[in-house]
């Protein structure tokens, strides 16, 4: 390994010569051997970006090399950790370190001491393929972790296997060829884990979100968007959607928010129930802790590192959801290291290859055939954190580019508190018509014939207010008035939902198309009722309208909704 | 012991470019003597040949023959208890005619993030007695909620009626504020001062003062030298440091002037690329640790060019801060005050504080319903302007007077009114009273049937206990 020189020194970025490390490589910088990356070679110069604070970093101080690029380790541990954007477990970093994180420590992303019971799957004599299992370790009390054959070595015949208490560190299988495997090995985090192929989204990813599931669904393996300016609630969405998603694995990437933010989320987490197994979430979870003030380059990598992590537990055939946010804060972190390298800048001083990383980035989602066998998805929810709300600039356009499924948030909906805040006409889903079927074979049948009265009905309601704004609503006809009013039910009693309400913020397929259907029903009586000429006051004012608000606030709510429509039913018969 | 160096090349700014010296550390603290004038700088990119120093005191009066020494550590603050009660300029030097700071420990100013795993979560309610804030954005310990405002607002009053209100529920416990000003004017600094005074607020205040005619390059130092002083007082003090600084604004565009004497790339508006990070580094220096007992709350004020919420400093601000107070030009014209819009206002903590155990249970819901009619009342007015009030249905009518009356009750308030938060709530009750039970669809029947004034005399258990 050479040894080089730091010529100089300019923020998170180091000139340093005499060295032989390739791009990418991962390189140990100052007499404190701060970990960096190499991002540049130009001449007899090698380019670095520091992954921390560079102050009283000083020219000819040595630069070690590693002779390897920035890694993951994988292996049974990593679920439940706090890690900064380059792995390093947080918690232990405070050890280390006190409440600030100091430089130069080295903090292994799993434990090398602790013993796991390995049990293997395969036995002596047995060929296994790259990324073919060898045997479990139960890592918490609900998810097996998988051992498998790392997907970048060859494979072959089993030697020796043992089953037993081992550290991930220790031998546990030998091949006929004398490669030894341990139950931990490394990922470059850069590259994607390979798959035996890739499946299409059929199957929706269920987040007890109505606007979500019932008009704008994700499927599993899919990717969404959310961008929103400040304040529109798209931290409360990522939360409330890692909380409630149907997967096995949450992988939260915190890159470049707020401190506070997370501080909620760490004391938030393990104390949240998992809504079907009533352990705790944070038994699957993995959280990236990079905060806006932590050093700009982890947070350049932060999100490889939560994708190649994410990837791993998809390889074991669990589906896994990861939520990046902000990816804005990402795309800033390329900004800024690509105007400090004084590269030619494209839109607004992104640099030109902003699109093509976050092509590569959301390419890494899908549902595949992993090559263990089994099937796992990567579905990827990012945030995104237009200037000013302004949708028209780089991240935004380009994210969209790749998305398929765009949650556009509003602020005129957060301003009347109004949650969430997702546009109902400006959003869109791609997966629509992919999912049809599923919701049709495993919820009802009318599901997307309602879906599609009520997004008729919403679109309706927005032409009208536009007339509404000019002459007011008393002078539309009477069947456009109880328009104006079932679009009002369907945006206050079914789109509102409340993420802090105990009951409120999970809703199921069948509650959601109960509540629907509900309102759908209110809207033929009251066309019915409009037909014989009953005045729209009087159709307005059934109380069992205001009953049906709170059904979503119950947690039985069967009875109570039949109650409410039995009497729907006896008071429009009433009307006269 | 330490060289010196008289190679400057060029001086262009504020910056000064040195060549030939020994190995200099990146951010190192710089002496430069001229005519017997010390001024410091700072070590912005360090290389072989040529070092590039930003001068803190301005680079007037330096020549080619200035003699430049390099102190071989990065700029530290010296603290002590004694710095509570002092005034000192925008770089940390007596400003009030005292000694020096006898220090007892020097710290970093640039500041170590805190580890995200080591915070604890912010959930103390304080109470400004104000009601935009308490009831609609309620504020809590170790949040950073800037006010954003507009040039001729009077945002200063606000910050200087919160920094007087300001108390947690219940116990008495040692608390600070530290004043940052960043070149604001001499008149605006005497307003602060002669408030502290007035209140006796001084004794406990730290107070930073870099006017409208101090460098521009020293703004970059003030907020932090603030918050390494926030920071020792919190957590080695175990003070509740509230700190206020005015006007951000200022701040940033010395920023965008340092980034151009760099010949940098520059961002949006000619703002640098790094503006995010950067701020950022000064408004995460807020929150509690745990098994610590201070915490650090900041008020940040920042105006906002031509009232343009997306420029920007207030919109990356936004980004990182928790939330916005937002001073609104319209409200200050009717009168009111603090004018204070909520409706593009937020606290993003706000959950976390309030409710039961920390206000009171009905305090969310109260808060999003006010907050709902508020919202739809205000868009009314737009529909009442075009087609006359008379046309509006019953319905809408009743919301329109509602905003009105939210307006002239709940946000309007006396610049010395401290009211409590049961005090904020109840004022909340009275305007949704006036409206149909019905129509209070966000709140939960058995808070209405406890503290709607209706009920009230049903439910006298339910009242607040006494302060």
């Amino acid at each position: 390994m050479e040894v080089g020189k730091i010529k100089r020194v300019a923020g998170p970025l180091v000139q340093a010569t005499g060295l032989k490390a390739a791009m990418y490589d991962l390189v140990l910088v100052g007499e404190e051997g701060l970990m960096s990356e190499v991002i540049g070679i130009s001449g007899n110069k090698h380019i670095i970006q520091v992954y921390e604070d560079t102050g009283g970093v000083r020219p000819g101080e040595p630069v070690r090399e590693t002779g390897a690029p920035l890694v993951a380790q994988l292996g049974p541990g990593i679920l439940t950790q706090i890690y900064d954007g380059i792995q390093r477990p947080l918690p232990k970093l405070a050890e280390a370190s006190g409440d600030f994180i100091s430089r130069g420590l080295f903090v292994d992303g799993i434990d090398h001491k602790k013993k796991w019971e390995f049990k293997a799957v395969v036995k002596k004599g047995d060929v296994v393929k790259p990324g073919q299992s060898i045997g479990e370790v139960q890592e918490q009390l609900l998810i097996k972790h998988k051992i498998m054959v790392p997907p970048n070595q060859k494979g072959g015949t089993i030697k020796e296997i043992y089953s037993g208490n081992f550290t991930v560190e220790e031998t546990i299988a030998v091949l006929e060829d004398g490669t030894k495997l341990t139950m931990m090995h490394k990922w470059p985090v850069r590259r994607a884990r390979p798959v035996t192929k890739k499946l299409a989204p059929t199957i929706p990813l269920r987040t007890g979100q109505r606007v979500i599931d019932g008009f704008f669904s994700l499927a599993k393996g899919g990717t969404a968007a959310i961008p929103g300016g400040f304040g529109t609630g798209k931290t409360v969405m990522q939360q409330t959607l890692s909380k409630w998603a149907d997967v096995d694995i949450v992988v939260y990437v915190g890159c470049g928010e707020r401190g506070n933010e997370m501080a909620d989320l760490l004391h938030e987490f393990p104390e949240l129930q998992d809504p079907r197994t009533g352990r705790p979430l944070m038994e699957r979870s993995i959280v990236y802790a990079n905060t806006s003030n932590m050093p700009v380059a982890a947070r350049e990598a932060s999100v490889y590192t939560g994708m190649t992590t994410s990837e791993y537990y998809r390889d074991m055939g669990y589906d896994v959801l990861m939520t990046a946010d902000s990816t804005s804060r990402w795309a800033e972190a390329m900004r800024e290291m690509g105007s400090r390298l004084e590269e030619m800048p494209g839109e607004e001083g992104y640099p030109a290859y902003l699109g093509a990383r976050l092509a590569d980035f959301y390419e890494r989602a899908g549902r595949a055939e992993v090559l263990n066998g089994g099937q796992g998805s990567v579905s990827i929810v990012g945030a995104v954190s237009p200037p000013g709300g302004d949708f028209t600039e780089p991240v935004t356009q380009n994210t969209l580019r790749m998305v398929k499924v765009f949650w556009a948030l509003d602020s005129k909906l957060t301003q009347r508190r109004h949650f969430p805040s997702i546009n109902w006409l400006d959003s869109y889903s791609l997966y629509d018509l992919d999912l049809e079927a599923w919701f049709v074979e495993n919820v009802s049948p009318d599901w997307n014939k309602n879906k599609r009265r009520a997004m008729s009905i919403l679109q309706e309601n927005a032409e009208l207010e536009e007339i509404v704004m000019l002459v007011g609503s008393d002078a539309l006809p009477e069947d456009q008035q109880v328009t104006l009013e079932v679009a009002r039910m369907i945006i206050n009693f079914w789109l509102a939902q409340s993420a802090f309400h105990p009951v409120d913020t999970f809703s199921p397929y069948k509650k959601q198309f109960d509540l629907l259907a509900s309102i759908l029903k209110y809207r033929d009586y009251a066309f019915e009722a409009v037909q014989k000429g009953i005045s729209v006051a009087q159709i307005t004012s059934v109380p069992s309208k205001d009953a049906l608000a709170k059904v979503r606030l119950e947690a039985e709510y069967e009875p109570i909704l039949a109650k409410v429509l039995a009497q729907m039913d006896v008071e429009f018969k009433a009307l006269k | 012991m330490t060289k010196e160096y008289k190679t400057i090349t060029e001086i262009s700014g504020p910056l000064i470019f040195v060549e030939k010296t020994e190995p200099v550390g990146y951010m190192e603290l710089v002496e430069i003597r001229t005519g017997g004038e010390l001024k410091r700088g700072q070590v912005l990119d360090s290389s072989d040949e040529i070092v590039v120093i930003q001068v803190f005191e301005g680079t007037g009066g330096l020549s080619k023959d200035t003699a430049v020494s390099f102190t071989g550590d990065v700029i530290k603050m010296p603290l002590s208890p004694g710095i509570v009660g002092r005034v000192l300029s925008g770089s940390g030097k007596p400003r009030d005619g005292g000694p020096e700071i006898v220090p007892e420990v020097l710290r970093d100013i640039a500041g170590a993030a805190i580890n995200p795993a080591s915070r604890e979560k912010p959930r103390a309610f304080i109470q400004t007695g104000i009601s935009t804030i308490d009831g609609t954005n309620t504020l809590v310990r170790g949040q950073k909620l800037p006010i954003f405002s507009g040039a001729g607002l009077p945002h200063n009053d606000l910050a200087l009626q919160i920094a007087r209100q300001a108390k947690a529920l219940g116990e008495a416990e040692p608390f600070a504020v530290i004043f940052c000003a960043m070149g604001i004017t001499n008149e605006e600094a005497q307003h602060f001062l002669a408030d502290f005074e007035r209140t006796g607020a001084l004794e406990r205040a730290v107070v930073f003062l870099n006017l409208a005619d101090d460098p521009a390059v020293e703004r970059i130092l003030t907020p932090r030298l603030g918050l390494t002083t926030a920071e020792y007082l919190a957590f080695d003090l175990d003070m509740h440091v509230l700190i206020i600084y005015t006007d951000m604004t200022n701040y940033c565009e010395s920023l965008r002037q340092m980034g151009a004497a760099r010949e940098e790339v520059p961002g949006r508006r000619g703002y640098p690329g790094y503006m995010y990070t950067d701020l950022a580094c000064q408004y995460e220096r807020a929150g509690i640790i745990k098994g610590k007992k201070g915490s650090i709350t900041q008020f940040p004020i920042l105006t906002m060019p031509g009232d343009d919420i997306t420029h920007p400093i207030p919109d990356l601000s936004g980004y990182i801060t928790e939330g916005q107070i937002l001073i609104s030009r319209e409200l200050h014209r009717k009168g009111i005050y603090p004018p204070v819009d909520i409706r593009p206002s937020l606290s993003r903590l706000m959950n976390s504080g309030i409710g039961k155990g920390h206000t009171r249970e009905d305090h969310r819901a109260v808060s999003d319903q006010l907050y709902a009619y508020y919202a739809e009342g205000n868009d009314l007015r737009g529909l009442a302007a075009i087609v006359g009030k008379e046309a509006l249905s019953e319905r809408d009518k009743l919301v329109l007077e509602f905003a009105d009356k939210f307006e002239k009750r709940f946000v309007n308030q006396g610049r010395d009114e401290d009211r409590s938060i049961f005090d904020t709530l109840q004022i909340g009750w009275e305007l949704l009273a006036d409206l149909p039970e019905a129509m209070l669809t966000r709140i939960d029947d058995k808070y209405i049937k406890q503290y709607h004034p209706k009920y009230a005399g049903t439910a006298k258990a339910a009242q607040a206990p006494a302060k």
